[in-house]
């Protein structure tokens, strides 16, 4: 059996599946932006409003609590309808898909950052590498428990005591642990103009995707 | 498939290598939904070691943040207005009217004049935190009661504060009770700004709402009128572990 570089499916990672030559690469398409950008705008709401909420000096400064929970309550409670409502677009069921996906190549990058390890060909990742697949599954299943425990403070008749106040404990906690995942999520944004270029206006520069994100397949129109 | 053709065929129609898999991401959206589940019902447990743990920390911790984790101990701050203007000795004043046959008007020097009476109990917040311990000084309200003398017919006390929105209300039964204070001072020093100062309502049976902060007015009323938070749905007599469904132990 002979084999064709650039035609086989590589698994070393280091023959890049898309085409060397060609336009920009579609990465997101307008509905995909859009849900992320109106869950962005809800979580730095509900976390700004959680830190005037929770740190004396943030609390004094603005006062007017009644209105300050109001906005973290709504806030929180609408994160998951963007992704919900997006849910219609084919396009990003088809992301959610590869997202939720591990194959082999993800294990190897994972030991690769570990490793810190950065040399050529040592982090192979389809359009997702292994790291923003694990970031959306912990930051999804996160917000679900910060709903659910979140409820359970808002509407105090929903369950007895010892629940409200093991909620409370989990909603603290568990805000800390957000708060400190979503500014490495930031953190890695701003330290690729590309990934955000992508994220901003749909598509990525060729070099880029193939060196990211080796074996991502170029996306049928 | 890979037969050589040259064409690109051969990578449409193999499996994308990024589609397949175990199904990672769901196992862990699961795993947080069981571990958010598990922490609720082991949080009594967490929660007293994590006290223990950080409180010890807490005592020796100059930078203060450990101050910010939850369950880190200490007051919290709570105002329900934008700012709330700063009164010193200078231009503080409490009024005592409403049904009394002699109105009265209160500087914080005619205050600290009075006798005072100093009481150590837990403060308890209906949102949970408590703080143990925590000494409170300053003249029983009913000392301020008697001086005004109540009419007959009187039911109830309206407290009024000076951030201009809040207030707060106790039967008159409960007002003259010993363990209700005008406070002055807290933990043994002058009531601070962000703790209410310098002149709040202490009182020590019931949740901590009921303690209004920057107190600037006591009407003796007819009948209770519920204060800025038992209008949003908390209970007017908020007993601890008597009221708004919580079962804390009780501070008086």
């Amino acid at each position: 059996m002979t084999s064709t570089p650039g035609w086989a499916v590589p698994t070393d990672g280091t023959t890049p599946l898309l085409p060397e030559h060609g336009p920009k690469v579609r990465r997101f398409t307008t509905a995909e932006r859009w849900v992320h950008r109106t869950t962005a705008w809800l979580t730095l709401l509900c976390v700004a409003t959680a830190a005037f909420l929770y740190v004396p000096q943030l609390a004094e400064l603005v006062g007017r609590r009644h209105l300050v929970v109001t906005v973290h309550e709504w806030s929180g409670l609408l994160i998951p309808v963007p992704l919900l409502a997006g849910l219609v677009s084919r396009a990003l069921r088809a992301d959610l898909s590869r997202l939720n996906r591990f194959g082999p190549h993800d294990r190897q990058w994972l030991r690769a950052a570990l490793r810190r390890d950065r040399t050529p060909g040592s982090r192979p990742a389809g359009k997702f590498n292994a790291g923003q697949k694990l970031y959306a599954g912990w930051i999804a299943g996160a917000v679900l428990v910060m709903l659910g425990t979140g409820l359970l403070m808002w509407f105090t008749g929903l369950a007895p005591l010892v629940w409200r106040t093991g909620a409370t404990f989990v909603h603290d906690w568990l805000a800390l642990a957000i708060g400190i995942v979503l500014a490495g999520h930031m953190a890695k944004a701003l330290a690729d103009p590309e990934a955000r270029r992508g994220m901003r206006t749909g598509s990525v520069e060729r070099p880029w995707a193939r060196s990211e994100h080796p074996l991502w397949r170029e996306p049928e129109e | 498939m890979t037969d050589g053709r040259g064409c690109s065929n051969g990578r449409v129609n193999s499996p994308p290598p990024d589609e397949g898999g175990a199904p990672v991401g769901r196992r862990l959206v699961l795993t947080m939904l069981g571990l958010g589940a598990a922490g609720v019902a082991a949080a009594p447990v967490l929660q007293r070691a994590l006290e223990n743990g950080l409180g010890a920390v807490a005592d020796k911790d100059p930078t203060g943040l450990t101050g910010l984790l939850p369950n880190g101990g200490g007051f919290r701050y709570y105002s329900v207005t934008t700012s709330v203007p700063e009164r010193t000795a200078a231009d503080y004043r409490l009024t005592v009217d409403g049904m009394v046959d002699r109105p009265a008007t209160y500087t914080l020097a005619s205050l600290k004049a009075l006798p005072q009476t100093r009481m150590v109990r837990d403060v308890q917040c209906v949102t949970g935190w408590r703080v143990p311990e925590t000494p409170f000084e300053g003249v029983r309200l009913s000392a301020l009661l008697d001086a005004a003398g109540v009419r007959p017919g009187a039911k109830a006390i309206r407290f009024t504060c000076f951030d201009g929105a809040y207030s707060e209300s106790l039967t008159l039964d409960q007002a003259r009770r010993p363990d209700v204070l005008v406070a002055t001072r807290m933990q043994d020093k002058p009531l601070a700004h962000s703790h209410g100062g310098p002149v709040r309502l202490y009182v020590a049976p019931m949740y901590f709402y009921k303690s209004a902060k920057w107190l600037s007015g006591i009407t003796v009323t007819d009948s209770v009128r519920p204060g800025y938070w038992e209008e949003l749905g908390y209970d007017v007599d908020a007993w601890v572990g008597r009221s708004n469904g919580r079962d804390d132990a009780p501070t008086a």
